[in-house]
């Protein structure tokens, strides 16, 4: 049966904590309630990727965007748009070009982007197996299993030119084909779903969003390489993710799309999920498959490669959810198409979350070789607040910041490089005047630190070292010299350790402290933090032209610290404010300021 | 704690062990469920997975000490995760804590003396359009401000 209007509302983790299942219950009893029932068909569906301005609903085939949508609001988009056609224009994203209409290719923040891994997040029903057929699921697999070889699989990736988006950036037909060419009875594929990097959801809201194409792309490896057993490591922090696959799963069982003798062509395939224990550096390739193993998550020396000898010794291609979730469309469409979208260093597109003092916060997928520039202001919208942009940090606690000179930058694996950063998984943190460099640096290292697994010194000792002298620093008590050791310490980190966690750790130190070097040396000479951020730095002062002595904050300390008579400027004591900030917060006459 | 009372797994957690033991790699995923269903891993829970797995108690303890998502100490009846990652840092996840800290009385770590609520800090739960962001007892709650923090426990409580 044709329905005269689809509504989709948004299931995704971010809108759903902003009761979108109320929406979509009361959406579901209005229908019935105004007896259009039988008219409409109302879905959930994964993250939109404007999860900033959720819970997003949005109604085809208008293609109407709503945004802020409170379950109350259900009423009236029933009554109003279904029924009298009539959009809703309060609720529209852009209420002011929402005269003429709001369509979803008006939106900004949509235009510059592209999707490829995210062609089916908010488009259909990520718990219903029959959406994700409609749009071309799992043609791919009969392709591959039908009308391709093992080779002509892995040529079709060469000649895609896809590289790992978990980070690295190796080529992915590169470690199929050293796995396909091994001899092994047994040999395994595996999901990288850990997304270690805080500040970063993109391979969230693809399992969320359609989990089907991570499981044909793993079905279609295990044909390329001649594995039948798959694992999808994933962070249990995530249990929506868990949810979706573990239906998706089934689903793809119950209609033979996975398990034995798949669309009766004589292959097996199956699929795992193992569950990840809060570990970052489970997020490294051997340290993960440690995991999967029952062990503690430690990395191992390679070579060998896991793609050589990886799971219980078994060759195993081990892949990033983003990654995978480009493959079912490369074989579909071809590998010439797909190395035709980006630019000459890299091809394809790059899902980023853009996240941090940003006004549109979100997923945004775009074609390599974007700027910066273009993803903070066209897509992202600038700066939240008014204020002055000052970094962007990309690769999370591997990376470095980029600033507003590199913003033109091409946003590909080659030229984050170049610029001292990197691709990273795809965070991406927009910083404003209000942060310090120093503190940022020492907020990464010592999340790096804490997740060190202990097993070689370098990082372990080297680690906990850099973060004591960030330490000195934003206490006042730094020396210049302290900014010679540093460098030296990174230096050796950056040689001797054995996995990437411990040779990157440092590089949001070296990075900050390059590009920043002046927030560095205020700290250290001046004894300033300019941004006003770190606390021992700091200290507040009441201007006494602008005091007006309403005793306000005086009664607001938690320390009781300021004192003062009535209609008289007030004082703080500094030796004995905490610097929570109270006072600056109580003052309606703005005479308090950070010095 | 003198006498210690034989701790009991429920039918579907021992179906559920039964299932995996001869499963290679199972001890995590065996771990999960213990959690999932006491709360936390206690000595006796470890000491009963190394039986039922046959894995030595050694490596069972060496496992759930290496991972932080194993608790050791029972948390509180909700249990209160404020989200430290990079996104929520920025825009103030600290503060969050705080508050917390002044409406409870608890620290990072630390359960109320009523076990009513235990707090912990996280690293991104993935919501970081939202940020700053906790979750209680699985609910996210984003977009915090120091204000809001108390009417939010309120519900809890
Ligand atoms: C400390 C550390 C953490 C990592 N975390 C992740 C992660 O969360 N997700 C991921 O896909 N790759 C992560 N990687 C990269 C993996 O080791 C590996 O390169 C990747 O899974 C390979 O897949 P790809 O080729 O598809 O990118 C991490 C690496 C290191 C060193
Ligand atoms: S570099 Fe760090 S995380 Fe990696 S193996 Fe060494 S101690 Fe462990
Ligand atoms: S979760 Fe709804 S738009 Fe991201
Ligand atoms: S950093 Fe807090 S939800 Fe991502």
């Amino acid at each position: 049966m044709a329905f005269r209007n689809y509504i989709l509302v948004c299931g995704g983790t971010a809108c759903e904590s902003s009761r979108s299942q109320q929406i979509f219950d009361n959406l579901k009893l209005e229908a019935e309630k105004q007896g259009v029932a039988d008219e409409v068909q109302i879905v959930q569906t994964g993250c939109f990727g404007f999860c900033e301005q959720g819970p997003i609903v949005k109604i085809l085939p208008e293609d109407s965007f709503y945004v802020k949508v409170a379950p109350e609001d259900a009423h009236e988009l029933i009554a109003e748009h279904i029924i009298k056609g009539r959009e809703v224009k309060r609720l529209l994203y852009d209420k002011e070009k929402a005269a003429k209409h709001a369509q979803v290719e008006d939106i900004k923040f949509y235009q510059k982007q592209f999707r490829i891994v995210l062609r089916n997040c908010g488009f259909i029903d990520p718990e219903n197996i029959n959406e994700y057929i409609a749009r071309d699921g799992y043609a791919a697999l009969e392709k591959a299993l039908f009308e391709m070889t093992p080779e002509d699989i892995i040529e079709q990736l060469k000649i895609a030119g896809l590289r790992g988006r978990g980070g690295a950036g190796f080529p992915t037909w590169m470690k199929w084909n050293f796995s396909k060419n091994v001899e092994s009875d047994i040999k395994y594929v595996v999901c990288n779903a850990d997304e270690g990097d805080p500040g970063a959801y993109m391979d969230r809201s693809t399992l969320e969003g359609d989990p089907h194409s991570v499981l044909e792309a793993m079905t279609i490896c295990g044909k390329a390489i001649g594995a039948h057993q798959g694992f999808i490591y994933i962070r249990a922090e995530y249990p929506l993710a868990i949810h979706r696959l573990e239906v998706a799963m089934a689903q793809s069982k119950e209609l033979g799309l996975l398990g034995k003798d798949i669309l009766g062509s004589g292959f097996d395939f199956d699929i795992e999920i193992r569950l990840g224990a809060g570990a970052f550096v489970c997020g490294e390739e051997t340290a993960l498959l440690q995991s999967i193993m029952g062990h503690r998550g430690m990395p191992v020396p390679r070579p060998p490669f896991p793609a050589v000898k990886g799971l219980w010794e078994k060759p195993t291609v081990i892949n990033n959810v983003e990654t995978w979730a480009n493959i079912p469309v490369i074989i579909h469409k071809g590998g010439e198409w797909f190395s035709k979208i980006g630019d000459e260093d890299s091809h394809g597109t790059k899902v980023f979350a853009l996240t941090g003092k940003i006004c549109n916060s979100g997923l945004v997928e775009v074609p390599m070789g974007t700027t910066l520039r273009e993803i903070v202001y066209d897509i992202g919208g600038g700066i939240a607040h008014g204020k002055k942009f000052k970094a962007v940090q990309t690769g999370g606690p591997s990376g470095g910041v980029i600033t507003s000179e590199n913003l033109d930058t091409p946003i590909d694996f080659g030229s984050l490089v170049k610029i001292g950063s990197m691709m990273g998984s795809g965070g991406m943190i927009v910083m404003d005047e209000d942060d310090c460099m120093v503190d940022v640096a020492k907020f990464y290292l010592n999340f790096t630190v804490d997740e060190s697994c202990g097993k070689c010194m370098p990082c372990r000792i080297g680690g906990k070292t850099m973060l004591g002298i960030l330490e000195k620093i934003t206490d006042g008590k730094g020396t210049m010299k302290d900014l010679d050791t540093l460098t030296e310490i990174a230096n050796t980190m950056r040689k001797a350790s054995l996995c990437a966690l411990g040779q990157t750790s440092p590089n949001p130190v070296m990075s900050t402290m390059k590009f920043f070097r002046d927030e560095y040396i205020a700290h250290i000479v001046d004894k300033k933090c300019p941004a006003g951020k770190c606390k021992k730095l700091i200290s507040y002062v009441i201007d006494p032209a602008k005091c007006k002595g309403c005793t306000a904050c005086a009664r607001k300390c938690p320390v009781s610290c300021i004192s003062g008579s009535l209609k008289q400027p007030h004082t703080i004591d500094q030796t004995k404010c905490i610097k929570c900030g109270t006072c600056i917060q109580t003052c309606k006459f703005g005479a308090i300021s950070i010095q | 704690m003198s006498e210690r009372e034989e701790l009991k797994f429920s039918d579907s957690l021992m179906a559920f062990i039964n299932e995996w033991k001869e499963k290679p790699g199972n001890l995590i995923m065996v771990l999960h469920k213990v959690q999932g269903e006491v709360g936390y891993i206690s000595r006796e829970a470890a000491e009963k997975v190394s039986q039922l797995l046959d894995i030595p108690l050694a490596k069972v303890w060496g496992v759930v000490t290496f991972y932080h998502f194993f608790k050791l100490t029972k948390p509180g009846e909700h249990n209160i995760a404020v989200c430290l990652g990079t996104a929520c840092y920025l825009k103030g996840g600290d503060k969050v804590v705080e508050a917390i800290n002044k409406e409870l009385g608890i620290d990072v770590g630390q359960v109320t003396e009523d076990g009513k609520f235990s707090l912990e800090a996280v690293r991104c739960v993935g919501c970081c359009g939202l940020a700053p962001v906790m979750t209680i007892s699985g609910e996210v709650f984003g977009k915090l401000t120091k204000e809001a923090v108390p009417g939010i426990l309120a519900k809890f409580a």
